[in-house]
This record gives structure tokens, C-alpha cells and sequence, in this order.
């Protein structure tokens, strides 16, 4: 069936629907595809709260929010972004409080904040009281609020849509071409749909899923990264994958910073608070990178819990109440998953997958760009975990995924609003579904033996192993071998399911094939930056390198594998210190 | 632990009617879920084995299912938590079934959509938030917990009987706004509900309360809004 809307949004967590809802208020035919319900995107797994120097409980300005994005990101933030999303998170909060988002209250009747890791009062002197939150269900809040208003505007979805394919016009998208539509499956009976648009924007959330322990849910599988990779748009900085310091040990299910934010603290074997020794201002509170190696290095001397590869986080004596009213979720989870009560016993915790800095590379106006001199793709736009514009350069601190995807999202919203009055509805070809199809009926047809589900399991095994929190050159060559091992077995995949009703072994497949590209070019951006820089700790190359390194690296589909160019970073008001805390 | 798991199949391109198989599946009881136990059936045994999850923690609410007679989350219930070494593993009644355990949400949507389920209020937007006490703001805290797996709904006797019934997943939702200090839109959302549709098709069975998996005092939010009807009609 052929469709069309003057801007189409793949991805319904909080960066396509507050696009979603911009456009509707500005009069724009608009659509949001998602491969599952709105309600069911990743967002919604968000815990601790999204920061924004509203200064409710103390003094607090968004320069500080914009230098401690920046230090926190190892100075690979472009620092005209980073001021937008500290200024710009004032105002998309309060606008999400008008929305209806029930926040905690202070007594006055103020949206309530916490401490998180990373988040500092007048440029690292100590923290300071930025995340603005709802319980430990912020994303949850997020989720349903946005949604609430996407359906008082009356946006139109297309739930349980698979998009497999990116339509452009005049080229492709990475050499000149405009984008003009996509392709969607829809899963409930397997048809084939060509939406046209004027503007399309990208909004699929991450890729957790290439690594064995993660918190990311199982739907994050990187498909718009892939796809517009798969069309000439390169991925950005994708090298740079945050651990979580606190995931459920074996499973990597999120227990939130907010549990530090509130007081909480980490001990080791020896049951000492040994994030003193590795960060004495900040301590507990240090951003996710340092805490992650933190922990290898003190499960690496033996002092894990009982000399295993877990420590404990301790928030006993924060008390009943305080855990039961501002850390409830994570309170359940610990003690479902874990049969741990955390009122009483500290919780065993190790790092665990969470966050893609990298990806598909934007302007601050949310526009898709395609090489090293920010050349714009026409009609494309990107957002939230999907982006790389870059705010979150070499790690992202705590909430700052929030509020990304709150401030861009809104930005795409207000951008496409702008941009597509002045253009025509793009010309697609009667079967620019064939090459889609093709593929499709292919994989369903095929009588290769490999099973895919074995394929992930192997990939996210050597990708945990080897291109975890630490990294060395041995490490790199083997995982970029078995990666594209994997990728010859993977053309040999066949399926069980042949039929047409809601076929998701069909789709995993496929899915898995997007986290094979994500994996590669995560491993060559890696191989070649030989330095240690925010998430990216390379053992055989432990120093920064600005010299060499304070760049984007941007890695572009080629026959053979993916070619790395860099792009400069953007710095306007903070130099590169060394990032002590 | 070998566990003996009965999973009510039905492919619509090949089936008439639905059927129980069988399958043996290894298993460690005290950390193993049941999603783990339908993952390992999906990826070592039949990969058409059809069901709904993502998050896989409890708050996304794709995986919702019939297991041993009770409405619940596939990826919150562990294996030794049901004490059984049958486990039974259906789609949620009351809604048509697609696929195996996925069950058709549209109509769980609708009605959800129907009661207006988002912040009403027309006066001029201030500058900074919407004043709110930290007890205005506790009065409708639980249910905001809500994240629509419809394991309360598809629970409800009242439901099954009478299908244009909103359910309480919705009424929950309303509730949500309705006890809100900021909203203005309650009296339509209680003519809403008024309905004969609405909140008087509840017979205070409790299903929904026992079968949330956020813990949702359910059924006292129904009762809640039934009252703040009444006392308006007064």
C-alpha cells in the first residue's frame, strides 16, 4: 500500500514523540512508526531524573550544566551543542510540568532535585542538586506524558511497523539524495508499505543489544543507525560506548544513579567506600566512566565481593523511607531479580551496557549530516540516542540522555515545522519496495543452516568481552575478526517461521543484521584511536592525546568494510583540562 | 532443573483452533524468568514461537500472559516463585488472539484513549511549574504507575462478560488526572465514565488488583472515582 505525510517520525520513545506532538501543534501532517507500541519504547526505562539548572533547592546556572556536559563528555563535546541542551533543558522541563509530568515536589510546591554523578555547582567544586524527577520512573513519566499529549493532538500512529528500508530522491542519501519516505512492515500481516515524506526523521533509540549484559531492552537493535548507514550516512564517534557502573549482576538490568544521587555508596570486598581513593571530590558521584573502571580495577586486585567480579551498592543507611518513596523501582528490582532486600543488604552490582554516544551525526538543528564538512542530508532529521550532534562526546553523564532527547527532540519538531512548507512531496518509484521485498522474501526463502539467535549470542559475547570498559589492540583484532566471521554466517541464516502473521523470528533476523554493522564499525572506530579518552579506556594507550585525537571519527560504509574520516570538535568557551574529580 | 512447559500455540496460516504443547527446558529456578524459559524454547527448540517483550524488567508492559491460571509478566516472575515444575503459559484472556501469545492491544488502546488520559487546563501557562504540594501530588502517585500491559483488564470478570466495557486499566488512567491539583478536565472525564460502559460495570472483584504487576491498589481507584461521580451528582 502506498502512503503519505508531509513528515514521518521511525520511533516513538520521548525524542519522536515530543517531535510528534511540535508538529501537530503547528498544523503538519504528521506520523510516528514504531515497531512496537508507544508506549513500550526505552525511554520509558529511565529512572533517576533529567537535569536542568533550575536552581529549586540551590544556587545552580546552565553554564555549569554546559562545562560539566563538556568535562564529563572528555572534552569531545562540541560546545555549541552542549549550551543548547544546558539553556534549552530549563525550559523543556517547566514545558513538561505544564504538560502534566508528575514530578516530585519540594515543600513549596517546586519541582524537587537530586544529586547525580558528574553534575557539579560552580565548575567541579562538589555536587550539586540538578536532576528534576519522578521517583525512580522519570523516563516512565517522560513516556506517558508525551504520549498523553501526542494523543490529545491527535497524532497519527502506525504501531507494530517494521521500517526496513529509507527512500531517498535524486541519490542516495550519503551522496546528494534528498530523503522521501520509507519502507514499513507492518508485523501484524507481513505487507510491504511505501510511506512518502517531505521530512524524515530518525528517532530508534540505541543498540545495547551487540553486548551480553545490557539494560537496554530487547527491541534496541539499532535500526535507523544501520539503515541510514546503509544508504552513505556514516556513524559518528561509535567507539565511544558508556558501562553503567550499577547493573544486576549476570542480567544488567539499571539500578539508577539516583541511588548514589540520594546518598547511597559503593564498597568493595574488603567493604571499603573505594571510590575515595579513584575520584576524592566527587566520589560515588564521579561520571559512569571512571566508576565502571573503578570497579574492574578493584575486582582486577582481588577485591570484588568475596574475590568474584561484583562489588556491592550500599543505601542502608539512607533508610526505609527515603528508599521506599524516592527509589521504589529499583528497590523492586533488586529484590525480584536478585532476592536481595535493600533496606537491609547491600546489593551486588557490576557494570553493565547502557548508552551509544555515538551515531547517526547531526547539526544543532537536528539535520542529518553526511561527511566531515557537516554537509546536510535534505529531509532527514535524527534525535535522542539514535544522534550524535555530539552533547554527550566521550560519555554522557547521568539524566543528560533526557534531556538530549528532550531538548532535540523538540528542536527536530520546530525544525521540520519550518522546512517543509517549502518543498514538494518527493517522487518514489511504483516498486521502491522491490529491493526491500527482495530481501525480505529471501530471508524467509532461505535454506541456510545457520540459526540466528546462535549468531547474536556469539556477538555479543566477543563484544562484551573484548570491547567492554577496557580495551587493548589484541582485543580489537580478535573481536574485528570474529565480527565479520559472524558476518559471513550470517548470509547463511534461515529462519523457522516462513509465514506472514506476525513473524518476528523473521525480524530478529533482520534486526541482528543491524547490530552487525553497528558492532563492526564500533570496532574499527576503536582499532584506530589509539588513545584513552571518556568510555573509550584503551590499556595500551592510556593518556589522552588532543594532539591527535580531539576529533569525531565518522565511519562511512565501503565494500571490504568501513572507512574512518574525523571531523573537528567545536569548542567555544571551555579548553581541554585534564578530568579529575 | 527440568521444568515441563505448556504453551497454548496458535499460527492463524496453519491452525484451527489453538492447542497446548509441551516442551522440556532446563532451568536455573532462582534466576531464570519465565521470558528466559520462552526465549530458550523460541531460539533452541522453534524459533515461530510467538510473543511480545522488550525491556524485560517490568516496565515496558509487552509481556503480559496467562501463566499458571494468573495474569502476569513473563519477565518478572521467576521460576521458583511459581513452585511448580508445570508451568502453563496462555495468551491474556478476553482479547483475540494474532498469534500464539500475542493478542490483539487495539481495542485496550481505544478505550484508553476514550477517557482522555492526558493533563487538561486551559488557564495561562506561568513561567515556572505548576505550583503542586508533595500532598496533592501523593494523592494520585499509584496510579501513575500504570504502564498499560493490560494484565488488569483482560483479568475482569465484568470485562469478559461484557467486552464495551472501558476495563481498569482505563479508569486507572483516568483516576490518574482526575485526582490531579492541575487538572480542569474531571467532570467530563466522570461523565465519561458515568456510562453505562463506565465505572458501574465494576462488581469490586479484585482481579485487577491481584493481578498488577506494579501494584496498583486498582480497584480502590475505581471505587474512588465512583464516588467522586456521586458526590458531584449530589
Amino acid at each position: 500500500m502506498r502512503l503519505e505525510h508531509d513528515a514521518l517520525i521511525v520511533g516513538a520513545g520521548g525524542a519522536g514523540l515530543w517531535a510528534a506532538v511540535e508538529l501537530a501543534k503547528a498544523g503538519v501532517d504528521a506520523a510516528v512508526l514504531t515497531k512496537m507500541y508507544p508506549t513500550r519504547s526505552h525511554t520509558g526505562a529511565a529512572q533517576g531524573g533529567v537535569c536542568a539548572a533550575l536552581g529549586n533547592l540551590e544556587e545552580d546556572h546552565w553554564e555549569w550544566h554546559m562545562y560539566d556536559t563538556i568535562k564529563g563528555g572528555d572534552y569531545l563535546v562540541d560546545q555549541d551543542a552542549a549550551e543548547i541542551l544546558a539553556r534549552e533543558a530549563i525550559e523543556t522541563v517547566i514545558e513538561l510540568e505544564h504538560m502534566g509530568l508528575p514530578f516530585n515536589r519540594t515543600s513549596e510546591g517546586k519541582i524537587d532535585q537530586r544529586r547525580f554523578g558528574g553534575h557539579t555547582r560552580n565548575f567541579g567544586e562538589g555536587p550539586v542538586r540538578r536532576s528534576c524527577f519522578a521517583a525512580d520512573r522519570t523516563g516512565h513519566m517522560i513516556l506517558q506524558t508525551l504520549y498523553q499529549q501526542a494523543i490529545k493532538h491527535g497524532v497519527r500512529f502506525y504501531d507494530e511497523y517494521h521500517v526496513v528500508d529509507l527512500l531517498s530522491e535524486g541519490g542516495e542519501l550519503g551522496s546528494g539524495g534528498r530523503a522521501a519516505g520509507v519502507v514499513a512492515y507492518r508485523i501484524a500481516d507481513g505487507g510491504l508499505h511505501t510511506i512518502r515524506a517531505k521530512a524524515v526523521m530518525l528517532a530508534t533509540g540505541g543498540f545495547g543489544r551487540m553486548f551480553r549484559i545490557t539494560s537496554n531492552a530487547w527491541s534496541l537493535t539499532g535500526d535507523g543507525v544501520a539503515l541510514a548507514y546503509r544508504h552513505g550516512v556514516p556513524m559518528q564517534d561509535m567507539e565511544f560506548y558508556q558501562f553503567h557502573p550499577t547493573g544486576i549482576v549476570g542480567i544488567g538490568i539499571l539500578l539508577s544513579e539516583a541511588a548514589r544521587g540520594e546518598g547511597g555508596i559503593l564498597l568493595n570486598g574488603e567493604g571499603e567506600r573505594f571510590m575515595e581513593r579513584y575520584a576524592p571530590t566527587m566520589k560515588d558521584l564521579a561520571p559512569r566512566d571512571m566508576v565502571s573502571r573503578s570497579i574492574y580495577q578493584e575486582i582486577r586486585a582481588g577485591r570484588g565481593i568475596d574475590g568474584k567480579d561484583y562489588v556491592y551498592l550500599d543505601v542502608r543507611h539512607l533508610g526505609r523511607k527515603v528508599i521506599e518513596e524516592k527509589l521504589p523501582d529499583i528497590t523492586d528490582f533488586a529484590r525480584v531479580y536478585q532476592g536481595v532486600e535493600p533496606i537491609t543488604e547491600p546489593v551486588p552490582i557490576q557494570p553493565t551496557a547502557h548508552y551509544a554516544m555515538g551515531g547517526i551525526p547531526t547539526d544543532v538543528l537536528t539535520r542529518v549530516t553526511r561527511d566531515a564538512a557537516g554537509t546536510i542530508v535534505p529531509g532527514l532529521y535524527a534525535a535522542g540516542e539514535t544522534a550524535c550532534v555530539s552533547v554527550h562526546g566521550a560519555n554522557r553523564l547521568g539524566t543528560n540522555s533526557l534531556v538530549d532527547l528532550l531538548v532535540f527532540g523538540r528542536r527536530a519538531g520546530r525544525q521540520i515545522a519550518l522546512d517543509v512548507p517549502g518543498v514538494g512531496m518527493p517522487d518514489v518509484a511504483p516498486n521502491a519496495d522491490a529491493s526491500a521485498a527482495a530481501e525480505i522474501e529471501a530471508l524467509r526463502g532461505s535454506a541456510g543452516r545457520e540459526s540466528a539467535p546462535r549468531i547474536r549470542r556469539e556477538l555479543a559475547d566477543v563484544m562484551m568481552d573484548n570491547v567492554g570498559v577496557y580495551r587493548d589492540e589484541g582485543l580489537l583484532t580478535a573481536a574485528l575478526n570474529e565480527v565479520r566471521e559472524l558476518r559471513g554466517r550470517y548470509a547463511k541464516v534461515g529462519v523457522d517461521d516462513k509465514g506472514t502473521v506476525f513473524n518476528t523470528d523473521l525480524l530478529e533476523a533482520r534486526e541482528l543484521g543491524y547490530l552487525l554493522d553497528c558492532a563492526e564499525t564500533t570496532v574499527v572506530a576503536a582499532l584506530a584511536r589509539k588513545e584513552s579518552r571518556g568510555a573509550h579506556a584503551r590499556e595500551d594507550f592510556p593518556e589522552r592525546d588532543d594532539a591527535h585525537f580531539l576529533t569525531h571519527s565518522l565511519a562511512t560504509r565501503a565494500e571490504g568494510g568501513p572507512t574512518l574520516t574525523y571531523k573537528p570538535v567545536t569548542i567555544t568557551k571551555f579548553q581541554p583540562k585534564p578530568r579529575t574529580y | 532443573m527440568q521444568v515441563d512447559l505448556r504453551i497454548l500455540r496458535y499460527d492463524p496460516e496453519r491452525d484451527q483452533k489453538p492447542h497446548w504443547e509441551s516442551y522440556a527446558v532446563e532451568c536455573d529456578p532462582k534466576m531464570d524468568r519465565v521470558l528466559d524459559l520462552l526465549h530458550r524454547v523460541k531460539y533452541e527448540l522453534d524459533g515461530s514461537l510467538t510473543f511480545r517483550r522488550s525491556c524485560a524488567h517490568g516496565v515496558c508492559g509487552s509481556d503480559a500472559m496467562l501463566i499458571n491460571g494468573r495474569n502476569r509478566l513473563a519477565c518478572k516472575l521467576r521460576v521458583e516463585q511459581l513452585g511448580k515444575r508445570r508451568i502453563t503459559v496462555a495468551p491474556l484472556p478476553g482479547l483475540p488472539v494474532i498469534k500464539d501469545l500475542v493478542v490483539d492491544m487495539d481495542d485496550f488502546f481505544d478505550k484508553y484513549k476514550s477517557v482522555q488520559p492526558y493533563l487538561v487546563n486551559d488557564s495561562p501557562v506561568p513561567d515556572t511549574e505548576r505550583p503542586q504540594s508533595p500532598t496533592e501530588r501523593a494523592i494520585y502517585d499509584d496510579t501513575t504507575k500504570c504502564i498499560l500491559c493490560a494484565a488488569c483488564t483482560s483479568s475482569c470478570p465484568s470485562f469478559w462478560a461484557q467486552p464495551a466495557y472501558v476495563g481498569p486499566a482505563a479508569i486507572v488512567n483516568a483516576h490518574r488526572f482526575i485526582f490531579d491539583s492541575r487538572d480542569e478536565g474531571g467532570d467530563e472525564r466522570l461523565e465519561i465514565l458515568a456510562d453505562a460502559d463506565g465505572v458501574w460495570r465494576c462488581r469490586t472483584i479484585f482481579n485487577c488488583t491481584d493481578a498488577c504487576p506494579r501494584g496498583i491498589r486498582i480497584t480502590q481507584a475505581i471505587l474512588e472515582v465512583s464516588s467522586a461521580i456521586v458526590g458531584r451528582r449530589i
